[in-house]
């Protein structure tokens, strides 16, 4: 029997379980469930539960193809976002506080805003009469326009843009609990800058490297709207591919199937990866 | 203290070229005078912002769009506070397993969480209403409620709450007068993030909506993947304006910094 | 009666005790410290007294009423918190007001109250100040205002000082007891400082692993403390490891290091003991006469006095000398020590090394 100390937490959180359980809960067991199910053009949504769509999808090579390069997108997307990301977040920790409450809100604020508009800019940028192509030509590094939509490299280049604040902040966030003077002390002892930045702050930004990378992995993974935008009909990722599924060939059990897959390999990658981070960084974390 | 050299300044500044670039590209291109997505610009022209007012479909959908990030913010807020104080707070078996639970929006894929509301509300016959936005909209976005206002809760030096007991406040008294003002911070900030994160959602509303309730971000979307005149651009500049308008106030009474990243210092 | 009664006040968790048996009584107006290293007990007897623990057994009598029927909000006691816990969005004067908005008295006499609390704290030039905008000695001031203006029977203070800058904590000490004395509140402090205590208490209650181990005023628990943790805790000591010989009524004698020494008459049998003597006791002499020799090993100069560690045939010693302005012996010369004999504590033997 519950004694009154214990019923309180539940109640409080009563409200908020009931609408996760109605809400998310059901849904994604229910479209578990109808990944299960057959499809037919005239018939529509069967009531049966087979692996058919499974079989399906784990047996084309168009559906690896598919996975493949959404992987492959998500994997590059990471690693320029390591690159690129953890030195900026260094650089903006050093800086005087009011360039760098200038520079955060230039490097933070996109993710305000609504990531068409932000990818909205790429396609423009990226397009055979964009930008980046006419200031190539007129600079005489190229001859003809270099083909950017519709391709896998274009959709690197934007999903970087989209995701670099989520690494920024996560490596912002392993930093801050850094002792500045441990810096100035390696200083003192004739250490480089870049010896400084290579052998004592970069292990103390690890954790917040590797959880970064995780997010940027899933989320690039996960990605909907640039992908859609920039790759088009003829650049294809997962998520696109189920939007297509349901809401184009309205064959929801295949879409459901492809779904629950994305989610389930996310889900292995992201288990493993903490498995990881906590065997080595087991004793960063207090 | 180390500061940044020449070299590390560089970089700085291309990273601000590339931050920065996208949108800079989009707010030219909207002052275009002609009929086609050039940038830069030949011409300045607000031809196609008077063009918004010609196009109602944007303007209701930018008024749904307010209307459902009100509403499901407001809702969200609501069951994530007394959920945060029930997690923060107390000890009890099952603690880890809930935070987790109204955690995962941000873990599972969102064309997942598309299809699964779209398969809900087919089912319920909810689908394309505003309710149905509403409550889907506040799954995802309890998540950043929840972390902002746990943050303040967490926070909170709980022998202040003693001290009004011990003064003769009663529970009540003491959670209205003492706990409330003091992680109103974290549900204001939870609150507007939440907006923020409505105001902005494509993916899962992509599947969810129907031509009367579409939102901005789905018209938006729909319109580039369809036509290329500089229409969106425009549309886009709007956008960003309110955008940066609003971050400019946040950062002014709460910090940007604060409310992505929550309290780090 | 007396005023407050704790009564054999116990504190079972799980896994460990945190307070066992536990008896004082406290007279009107009294200042009682509770003193002991952390985890003692001290801060759970507290929170007890307070309310926000319940005892496994045990009570506590306030004046005749029995405390454990009432609940936290209603007892009526003045709590000084460590962190102050000040309310941070109410000004000074609303924080000091508090108490007695939930008591229900009215405007006119609440300002007027407040005001009177302020003075006592001689912080009447800072009412509409806020927390953040004070620094950490004003806003232990507030904190005891806050307490003190609803006219407690007891006042209960958890370690009030201990986040204060060592010049800024012996001020407060002394305003503390000021304003205690003003106010004629009984008063029970809890602290890890032994100097702070003693400074302010009318008698001490030295703890240990959730056990009162000794009661007395300040000078008595000092001079003769019952066990080598006392001795140990409440200033500096040098505690030998000794063997009781014999004892009279009078005197006693023992075997340290080998050296026969005389003490005081002690109630203990023959066998091992701790010897227990002040750096304060041991003086340094010029003259050989039935006196130790001694090589000074080390000193610290410390202003009003030096503190000497010197090697002698009983053992390692230390001794503190008042500055009397003059040369003080160097490390590496040899002196004489000597004491009186009865300033020699003789104690049970204990596990603890000195």
């Amino acid at each position: 029997m519950k004694s009154p100390q214990n019923m309180k937490p539940w109640l409080l959180s009563g409200p908020a379980f009931v609408l996760f359980l109605v809400l998310l809960l059901i849904p994604l067991v229910m479209t578990f469930m109808l990944s299960f199910n057959s499809f037919s053009f005239y018939g529509g949504i069967e009531d049966v539960y087979t692996f058919g769509n499974y079989i399906e999808v784990l047996g084309d090579s168009y559906f690896y193809e598919i996975f493949l390069r959404t992987f492959l997108i998500a994997l590059i997307t990471t690693v320029f976002c390591v690159l690129l990301g953890v030195p900026e977040a260094y650089i903006l920790l050093r800086m005087r506080p009011l360039a760098r409450s200038i520079m955060l809100l230039v490097v933070l604020g996109p993710l305000l805003i609504s990531v068409v508009v932000r990818t909205l800019g790429w396609a423009i940028l990226l397009g055979n009469n964009g930008v980046i192509n006419e200031l190539l030509q007129s600079l005489g590094l190229i001859t003809s326009p270099v083909k950017m939509l519709y391709t896998p490299g274009g959709i690197v280049v934007a999903l970087v843009h989209v995701m670099i604040p989520f690494m920024i902040i996560a490596v912002w966030a392993a930093l801050q609990r850094r002792d500045p003077s441990a810096e100035q002390a390696a200083e003192s002892l004739g250490a480089s800058p870049v010896k400084v930045f290579t052998r004592i702050v970069l292990p103390q930004a690890m954790p917040g490297i590797l959880s970064g990378s995780l997010i940027v992995f899933s989320l690039s993974a996960s990605a909907f709207a640039t992908p859609a935008i920039l790759g088009g009909r003829r650049v294809k990722v997962v998520s696109t591919t189920v939007y297509d599924e349901f809401l184009n060939t309205l064959n929801w059990p295949l879409g459901a199937a492809i779904a629950v897959l994305l989610l389930a390999s996310v889900l292995v990658i992201m288990l493993s990866w903490n498995r990881l981070i906590e065997k080595r960084y087991a004793g960063v974390f207090e | 203290m180390i500061r940044n050299g020449r070299y590390s300044l560089l970089f700085n500044a291309l990273f601000t070229l590339f931050m920065a670039g996208p949108l800079v590209v989009v707010i030219g291109v909207s002052f275009t005078p002609t009929g086609y997505l050039e940038f830069p610009p030949s011409g300045l022209s607000l031809r196609w912002f008077a063009a918004i007012l010609d196009n109602p479909d944007f303007i209701d959908a930018a008024w749904v769009s307010l209307k459902l990030g009100i509403a499901s913010a407001t809702v969200s807020t609501i069951v994530a506070v007394p959920a945060a104080l029930a997690i923060g707070r107390e000890k009890f078996s099952g603690r880890e397993a809930l935070q987790a639970l109204f955690l995962s929006p941000l873990t599972v894929p969102t064309v997942v969480l598309g299809i699964a509301f779209l398969r809900l509300l087919s089912v319920l016959e909810l689908n394309g209403t505003f309710v149905g936005l509403v409550l889907c909209h506040a799954i995802i976005i309890t998540p950043f409620v929840l972390r902002l206002v746990l943050s303040s809760v967490v926070g909170m030096d709980r022998s202040i709450e003693k001290a009004a007991i011990s003064l003769g406040a009663s529970n009540w008294t003491v959670f209205r007068r003492i706990t409330m003002p003091l992680i109103m911070p974290g549900i204001v900030g939870g609150w507007v993030l939440a907006f923020i994160t409505s105001f902005d959602e494509l993916t899962v509303t992509v599947f969810i909506v129907n031509p009367s309730t579409t939102t901005l971000p789905v018209r938006l979307f729909s319109h580039i993947t369809q036509t290329t005149d500089p229409l969106i651009a425009s549309v886009s500049t709007v956008v960003i304006l309110f955008t940066v308008a609003l971050m400019l106030l946040i950062n002014r009474f709460y910090g940007l910094d604060r409310l992505l990243m929550g309290e780090t210092k | 009666m007396s005023f407050l009664e704790i009564k054999a006040l116990t504190k079972r968790f799980s896994e460990t005790t945190a307070v066992e048996d536990f008896s004082l009584t406290v007279e009107r107006g009294e200042f009682v410290s509770l003193l002991g290293p952390s985890g003692c007990g001290k801060t759970t007897t507290l929170q007890m007294i307070a309310g926000f623990e319940q005892p496994t057994s045990g009570s506590i009598i306030l004046h005749g009423r029995n405390l454990a029927k009432i609940p936290a909000r209603k007892r009526g006691l003045g709590i000084v918190f460590q962190t102050y816990a000040l309310f941070p969005h109410m000004t000074v004067e609303q924080n000091v007001a508090f108490g007695l908005e939930m008591r229900g008295i009215a405007e006119p006499d609440r300002k007027q109250k407040v005001a009177a609390a302020l003075d006592l704290v001689k912080l009447s030039h800072l009412a509409k100040r806020l927390p953040k905008a004070m620094s950490g000695g004003q806003r232990q001031r507030v904190a005891l205002a806050r307490a003190l203006v609803i006219e407690p029977e007891l006042l209960l203070l958890d370690e009030p000082l201990s986040n204060l800058d060592a010049k800024l904590r012996e001020e407060m000490q002394l305003e503390l007891r000021r304003i205690q004395q003003e106010a004629g509140v009984t008063t029970l402090l809890v602290t890890h400082d032994q100097s702070e205590a003693m400074a302010l208490s009318d008698r001490i209650a030295v703890m240990q692993s959730g056990r009162l181990m000794q009661l007395g005023t300040p000078f008595d628990t000092y001079e003769t403390p019952k066990s080598t943790f006392i001795s140990n805790f409440l200033g500096k000591t040098n505690c030998l490891h000794a063997r009781l010989v014999s004892t009279t009524g009078t005197a006693s004698t023992l075997m340290i290091n080998g050296i026969e020494v005389s003490g005081p008459s002690v109630n203990l049998l023959p066998g091992d003991v701790m010897a227990s003597l002040r750096p304060e006791r041991i003086d340094i002499v010029e003259s050989s006469e039935g006196n130790t020799e001694a090589k000074v090993l080390e000193r610290i100069f410390l202003g009003d006095q030096w503190l000497f560690r010197l090697e002698t045939k009983l053992g390692e010693l230390l001794v503190v000398r008042r500055n009397r302005g003059r040369r003080e012996a160097e490390p590496g010369e040899n002196v004489f020590i000597v004491w009186q004999p009865e300033h020699l504590q003789i104690l049970p033997a204990s596990r603890e090394t000195s």
